[in-house]
């Protein structure tokens, strides 16, 4: 690995090695000091489930039952360190691969699948879980995110005596290189907004390498518009917990935005359309495998006996009953009513929205029979 | 009572409309879990694993290995309650679906049913979804409209384009029927296109698409109306022997749809032929020695395990001449203008399988003593023949040799497999009069030809190269003085 590049381990805070040693960073240490081991079994629990339930939404896209998948796989270890972090005022801003923090925010996984099957555009009510849609367009969010934090700032601003919260962006390697989160980066820093920039560095945009991505460290990126950065190893669930809490904190505080770059590892296909030996070889994932975000915590729990047979049974079952109420559930969905897809557009009524359902119901009601307007 | 589901293939890339069947794992009469792995697929994008939707026995393998079978076809029949005593009610699963599936035909059970991500938008956006799909589609497989339609710019199956009726006083979306004869014939590019392909004059199609538009399946079916019946060849020459061709309709020519490994085959040679001036070089060697090598090792006990032919002692006599001459390990890099020298040999074996050419190498092949060579030769020839060879094991040769001698040939002037400086051919082995320690013998003699890449090995370099293969394999012992 080159020392400079976007690869290398240059400044990457760890606090669980990938044997499952625990490490003290000077800085970053207290911020997870009251982790007892019922939190880090909560973040084991977590990333067990959601990593079985992304095996079986894949097995139900190769069964023809979801259009598309994207897995979360390997990417647990970021995905729930970060979310632990998060406190009921904070809100969040996913692209389209957070299925971990999703579950955490309390979203129910098997309804994320409606997206999938092609029946919503969004399947919960982001006010509901602080959690907003998945965005497939890439990067696209980070704007939204950026304005809502800066609208958020207004409204603390305005209410002194509201719990501060602060908003996170999710989004990969690849969106960097996109306009939206570069013109993001800058937004946020000269206005100070509350927002944490969290990247999901995985290493590949589809099938190309970070490395033809950037020359530097992602992190640097922040840095370039003067905001902090912090690189994490994306795979070591409490270095995530811990600089993400460090992160939320200076935002909610007035401090301003955070960028973190979670170097971490997309053990799985960038989608179900993928095929990811076309672009890289079998001694890389293993090298990867062998980095297992769930293998290093689960070390470090059994080596001090907190990780109890009838504990693991327990998250087996969930994951198990979670994955065939997927199996069930996603067969048993109907085709909503097409007009179905003019609701939830704009909060409150519009012109153009409307005048589009009219002309489209007029379309439906041409056809003879209610079905072959389908 | 048995109770019988059918897996139905699905799209397992986005907007796929077909897949080629690769390896069954399972066999009729087998167990069957949700969720196994059952069958390989190879698609346009990848080869994928599909995973079982059922737990029950295997009753039918209805598409065979090497089937290219579309989206949404049938491609297993599984019985899935096969102790069960119940009567074949539908599961409630069945009930919603078929409720459900608008233009279902009562008489399919698909439970493996897809829905597109597109399926919605596709309807609302086309009242008349364009179709661009197989012309090997069969018009009677329309009763699946959950499975036919697929991302805009991919194009659908042909089968899906299937009419919605209207009312006759129904107001036009877009702005009121055109009378068709007073314009040009309507259609879209990519059915002038295939149009064109076929010599098939539009005018002459009657146009069923709105405004007077040619669909697809106006072409298709115009064919199919008009499309002689047999080869006219030779007499009795009734049978369409070009698997996927559209015969014409004066019988007199097939057309084959150039795709997947033909079409990589064509674009690697009409590269490398058209950028790497080839020269090719001959050498006759008499081979008794090889032969008899080959017979001792085939005897030796360390290795009963693999297969010793003389296409490995080829492979060691080049492995061993490019050590003497590693100029010829190397490739032209056009953009920086560099020549870059291999310090490793991945040495690739052209090899004819399934899916046509392939040409995977052997990794780090310079590094292997003889028996790991020939374990890793053996290994490589089984996945060609397979059909499972991985694309990794594609890319990144360094120098190849064809065996064209397999075939009966004495030699040929292979094309070099493009970002490769020499390629071997290596042509059949025959016994023949052959002046031996100065008196006519029957000797083993062959044919070798290598053909190099002139802008970076001179004619010299490239004969030495064939002369050190040559004399490797007229006397194995001179491996002993190189290795």
């Amino acid at each position: 690995m080159d020392s400079t590049g976007p690869l290398s381990t240059d400044g990457l805070v760890s606090m669980l090695t990938h044997e499952g040693v625990p490490v003290e960073h000077e800085t970053f240490s207290r911020y997870v000091q009251n982790l007892d081991a019922e939190e880090l079994r909560q973040m084991w629990r977590a990333m067990t489930v959601v990593r079985a339930w992304d095996l079986e939404a894949t097995s139900l896209q190769r069964q023809g039952e979801l259009g598309l998948w994207v897995q979360s796989l390997g990417q647990e270890g970021a995905q729930i360190g970060s979310g632990r972090a998060l406190r009921d005022n904070d809100f969040v801003f996913p692209s389209y691969r957070e299925h971990g923090v999703a579950h955490l925010q309390g979203v129910d996984l098997v309804e994320v699948l409606r997206i999938f099957r092609g029946l919503q555009h969004g399947a919960w009510t982001p006010a509901e879980h602080n959690f907003h849609l998945y965005t497939l367009v890439i990067g696209a969010h980070s704007l939204h995110a950026t304005g809502y934090a800066m609208a958020k700032a207004r409204e603390q601003k305005a209410n002194p005596e509201q719990e501060p919260g602060a908003v996170v962006a999710y989004f990969g390697d690849g969106a960097t290189s996109q306009g939206d989160v570069n013109e993001s980066l800058i937004f946020a820093s000269v206005y100070n907004a509350p927002i944490v920039f969290f990247c999901q560095n995985n290493q590949y945009a589809i099938s190309e390498s970070v490395t033809r991505q950037t020359k530097v460290p992602l992190a640097d990126r922040g840095r370039g518009v003067g905001m902090p950065t912090i690189r994490v190893d994306g795979n070591d669930v409490i270095a995530c917990r811990a600089v993400t809490e460090w992160a939320l904190d200076h935002a909610r505080s007035g401090k301003g935005p955070v960028f973190i770059e979670a170097l971490t590892y997309r053990m799985g296909a960038h989608t179900t359309s993928d095929d990811p030996t076309r672009y890289r070889d079998k001694e890389e994932e293993q090298y990867w495998a062998d980095r297992d975000p769930i293998a290093r915590l689960d070390t470090y729990l059994s080596a001090r006996g907190e990780l109890s047979d009838e504990f693991r049974e327990d998250v087996a079952q969930e994951a198990k009953a979670l994955g065939e109420r997927a199996r069930s559930t996603v067969k048993s969905w109907k085709r909503p009513p097409l007009l179905d897809m003019f609701k939830d557009v704009y909060a409150l009524p519009h012109a153009a929205v409307d005048a589009e359902r009219v002309w489209f119901e007029r379309f439906q009601e041409s056809f003879d029979t209610e079905e072959a307007g389908r | 009572m048995p109770t019988y589901e059918q897996f139905n293939l699905p799209d397992a890339g986005e907007g796929l409309t077909e897949a080629d069947i690769v390896n069954w794992h399972i066999a009729e009469g087998d167990a069957i879990e949700v969720n196994q792995a059952i069958v390989e697929i190879e698609t346009a994008k990848s080869l994928v694993e599909l995973p079982s939707p059922f737990t029950g026995v295997v009753t039918r393998l209805i598409a065979q290995v090497g089937d290219t079978v579309e989206v949404g076809a049938p491609i297993l029949e599984v019985d899935v309650d096969p102790d069960g005593e119940a009567p074949a009610a539908p599961a409630p699963e069945d009930a919603t679906q078929s409720a459900d599936a608008s233009t279902t035909d009562a008489t399919s059970t698909t439970h493996g049913e897809t829905v597109q991500v597109s399926d919605n938008a596709q309807a609302a956006a086309d009242p008349v979804p364009a179709t661009a799909g197989s012309s090997r589609s069969d018009q009677s497989n329309d009763d699946d409209e959950g499975s036919g339609a697929v991302l805009v710019g991919y194009g659908v199956k042909a089968g899906s384009a299937k009419r919605r009726p209207r009312r006759a006083d129904a107001l036009d979306p877009i702005g009121g029927e055109q009378d068709a004869s007073d314009y040009p014939v309507l259609a879209k590019p990519p059915v002038r296109k295939l149009a064109k392909e076929l010599g098939l004059d539009l005018t002459t199609v009657t146009p069923s698409g709105p405004g007077g538009l040619v669909t697809r399946e106006d072409v298709e079916l115009h064919l199919k109306a008009t499309s002689a019946q047999t080869l006219s060849t030779y007499p009795s020459d009734d049978q369409p022997w070009l698997a996927q061709g559209t015969t014409m309709n004066d019988g007199r020519t097939t057309r084959v749809p150039v795709k997947s490994v033909r079409k990589r085959t064509a674009e690697a040679m009409v590269h490398s032929a058209f950028t790497a001036p080839h020269v090719t070089e001959f050498l006759t060697v008499d081979v008794t020695e090889t032969m008899n090598l080959v017979k001792r090792l085939k005897e030796d006990r360390d290795f009963k395990d693999v297969r010793v032919t003389p296409l490995l002692l080829v492979a060691k006599a080049l492995l061993l001449a490019v050590r003497r001459h590693p100029e010829v390990n190397a490739s032209w890099d056009e953009e920086t203008q560099e020549i870059v020298f291999k310090h490793y040999v991945n040495l690739g074996i052209a090899a004819s399988t399934p899916r046509g050419l392939v040409v995977p190498n052997i990794k780090d092949a310079h590094r292997l003593p003889l028996h790991a060579l020939a374990i890793e030769l053996q290994h490589l020839t089984a996945e060609a023949r397979s059909g499972s060879t991985k694309p990794s094991a594609m890319s990144d040769g360094t120098i190849t040799i064809t065996n064209v001698g397999a075939l009966g040939i004495d030699t040929g002037t292979p094309i070099l497999n493009p970002g490769e400086a020499a390629i071997l051919a290596f042509g059949s082995i025959r016994q023949q009069p052959w002046v031996h320690e100065g008196e006519i013998q029957i000797r083993w003699v062959t044919q070798l030809a290598l053909s190099f890449d002139h802008r970076l090995v001179d004619g010299e370099l490239g004969a030495r190269v064939l002369a050190d293969v040559g004399r490797v394999m007229n006397d194995p012992s001179q491996g002993l003085v190189w290795a």
